[in-house]
């Protein structure tokens, strides 16, 4: 862990964005789609699912801002509450991953080779499989819903947080103050969450936010290929999905979705980018 | 050489039984039932005897562990069951399938190493001028945007606005070289933006990386133009840790395939999965995953041996 940097005078904003810039402009982002998300039923006035038959493939108005889709939807509406199931199934997925993966990674690096072996050889088996094909492969069976995009995703990103744990745990294990917690005859349970686990953080946070990123992009995908959420849900694959075949009609209703994913991946990628340098200034320029 | 090849090659023998593994008892562990899905759902309301057939024939009466087994062997010989619909086996329609696929990952992957590499190289020999931060935020935003928003917005652009290419279709190269060729580009232009964006940021550290190294001031040192430095010297040994990348890019191409091929309706392996996802023929589609697997097990492992060609350190560990 870096120390923070002692702040003599106060920063300009040219310094603050030429050391945190990648930070300062993902936080801004990421904080109006979190509140898009939120607040989407005060903030907009249209109803999301209501078709309009007079109003179909609208420019943008002051009535409809961004237009209307083939249906007549207003689309802002439909990107507000899009942008409440692609955060609550990065959010949620990601959460998951991340508590499956310090459970297995911190066991793995504590268990003893056998344990060890079986968990690690594991995770290199899962990641050998392109994990679209297999939240295809297991959406089939499942079926689509909100909740099991959550749990294949999920379940899906555990073997990067497991690698990432294991590896910290490994280095960390065998450091002095470890061994003094040993020497004093803290048990494992009480060294993993006392002594490694806070000092593993950083790392984790940094895959979080990069598989944050991942998980919109593949929770779009499913649903651009129809296996996310069930209609009428407006999530964002499934917007440009529909868009798509009305291309012909007006281009402006599949820009703002492919926007939308866009800048809300690219938000969390800068964020993870940015954190990873922040923390750990070695891995600059990687 | 020899024992690092071995080594390597064991190790991936051992990594396809995990894949396998994982990937039977995923089915087993799913909650659908198999049985069921032949039987056409539960809205079929099959007969308890019409199940036990099914079962059965299956051998899904049988032990876990010998259902495993019995089916470890049949995959070993390449017999991946047949399809539910027409019952033709699955392993002639991923053999029919793969070479189309295999037609847009390999342009996409070449276009994808030229582009990064270049692009890559000329970031990093521009650092701290205007040029370095552009191409260096383009990256960041072509592996930020999806595949099929790619893929949209070229055929928005090529197709719909300027009509230069065909949005969708497949035509084979023996038929008509040229058509084929009008096909493929959006598709493999849509299948590297992100890859490209990648092997763009590896290349562009690792040759920053280098240029700090050593021998790079000696060899300016002892009066070698910079472009001499910067391509064989430099380059050569920044390309190593590229070579990994791309390696792991192709495996991640599959997975964009899946995407890409649905868009542009090209008939390849993932259209196969896509058609039999509405049908629910778990065969086909264990098929087309198991394959993708090993496929990216092969991938990885030419990987390395190209990566111990191109550098004997890792040979001599």
């Amino acid at each position: 862990m870096s120390e923070p940097a002692v702040i003599r005078s106060l920063p300009s904003l040219r310094d603050l964005l030429r050391r945190y810039g990648q930070i300062v402009i993902a936080i801004p982002l990421l904080a109006v789609l979190a509140i898009g998300a939120v607040g989407a039923p005060v903030l907009v006035g249209h109803d999301p699912n209501r078709l309009n038959v007079r109003a179909k493939a609208e420019s943008p108005s002051i009535t409809h801002l961004l237009g209307t889709d083939e249906f007549g939807r207003d689309i802002l509406s439909r990107l507000a509450y899009g942008a409440r199931i692609t955060l609550l199934v990065a959010a949620a997925s990601v959460l998951l991953a991340a508590a499956g993966g310090t459970l297995l990674g911190s066991v793995a690096a504590y268990a003893g080779r056998g344990v060890e072996t079986v968990i690690m050889r594991t995770m290199d088996g899962m990641l050998c499989f392109p994990p679209i094909l297999l939240a295809i492969f297991v959406v089939t069976f499942l079926g689509p819903s909100i909740v099991n995009l959550i749990l294949v995703i999920g379940v899906l990103y555990i073997p990067r947080f497991t690698r990432v744990v294991h590896s910290s745990t490994l280095a960390i294990r065998e450091l002095e103050y470890v061994e003094s917690a040993r020497a004093l005859g803290a048990s494992a349970v009480r060294i993993i969450g006392r002594a490694i686990l806070p000092n593993i953080l950083a790392p984790i946070f940094v895959q979080a936010s990069l598989a944050a990123g991942h998980a919109i992009l593949m929770e779009s995908g499913l649903s651009f290929l129809g296996l996310g959420p069930p209609p009428p849900a407006s999530s964002w694959g499934r917007m440009v999905e529909q868009s798509g075949r009305f291309m012909q009609l007006s281009l402006l209703p599949i820009l703002w979705p492919s926007a939308a994913i866009s800048v809300t991946v690219l938000a969390f990628n800068l964020l993870g980018d940015g954190l990873r340098d922040l923390l750990d200034p070695r891995l600059r320029n990687r | 050489m020899w024992k690092y090849l071995f080594r390597r090659l064991g190790a991936s023998v051992a990594l396809l039984l995990v894949v396998a593994t994982i990937l039977f008892f995923s089915i087993h562990l799913l909650p659908g039932d198999p049985v069921l899905l032949i039987l056409g759902g539960d809205a079929a309301q099959p007969t308890p005897d019409q199940i036990a057939m099914v079962r059965a024939k299956l051998g899904l009466d049988k032990p876990l562990w010998l259902q495993y087994l019995s089916w470890l062997q049949r995959v070993s010989q390449g017999d991946l069951g047949r399809s539910l619909v027409d019952d033709r086996p699955v392993a002639r329609d991923l053999a029919n399938r793969l070479p189309r696929t295999l037609q847009l990952v390999i342009p996409a992957t070449l276009l994808s190493t030229a582009v990064g590499v270049s692009l890559g190289m000329f970031a990093a020999r521009r650092r701290g001028r205007l040029a370095d931060p552009i191409a260096s935020s383009t990256a960041l935003m072509g592996f930020s945007m999806p595949v099929f928003v790619v893929g949209m917005l070229l055929v928005a652009l090529f197709s719909i606005t300027l009509g230069w290419l065909p949005p969708t279709g497949y035509v084979p190269f023996g038929e008509d070289p040229a058509g084929f060729l009008r096909h493929l580009i959006l598709p493999a232009l849509a299948l590297s933006a992100a890859p490209t964006a990648i092997t763009m940021r590896m290349t562009r550290s690792s040759f920053l990386e280098q240029s700090a190294l050593d021998y790079v001031r000696t060899a300016r040192a002892k009066g070698l133009p910079e472009p001499a430095v910067a391509w064989r010297h430099v380059l050569r040994n920044a390309l190593l840790p590229v070579v990994t990348v791309v390696g792991l890019q192709i495996g991640g191409m599959f997975a964009g395939a899946v995407l890409v091929e649905y868009i542009f309706s090209w008939p390849g392996l993932n259209t196969l999965l896509l058609n039999s996802i509405s049908t629910r023929d778990y065969p086909i589609i264990q098929g087309v995953v198991l394959l993708a697997a090993v496929l990216f097990v092969f991938v990885n492992l030419a990987t390395d041996l190209c990566y111990a060609l191109v550098n004997p350190r890792i040979r001599y560990e």
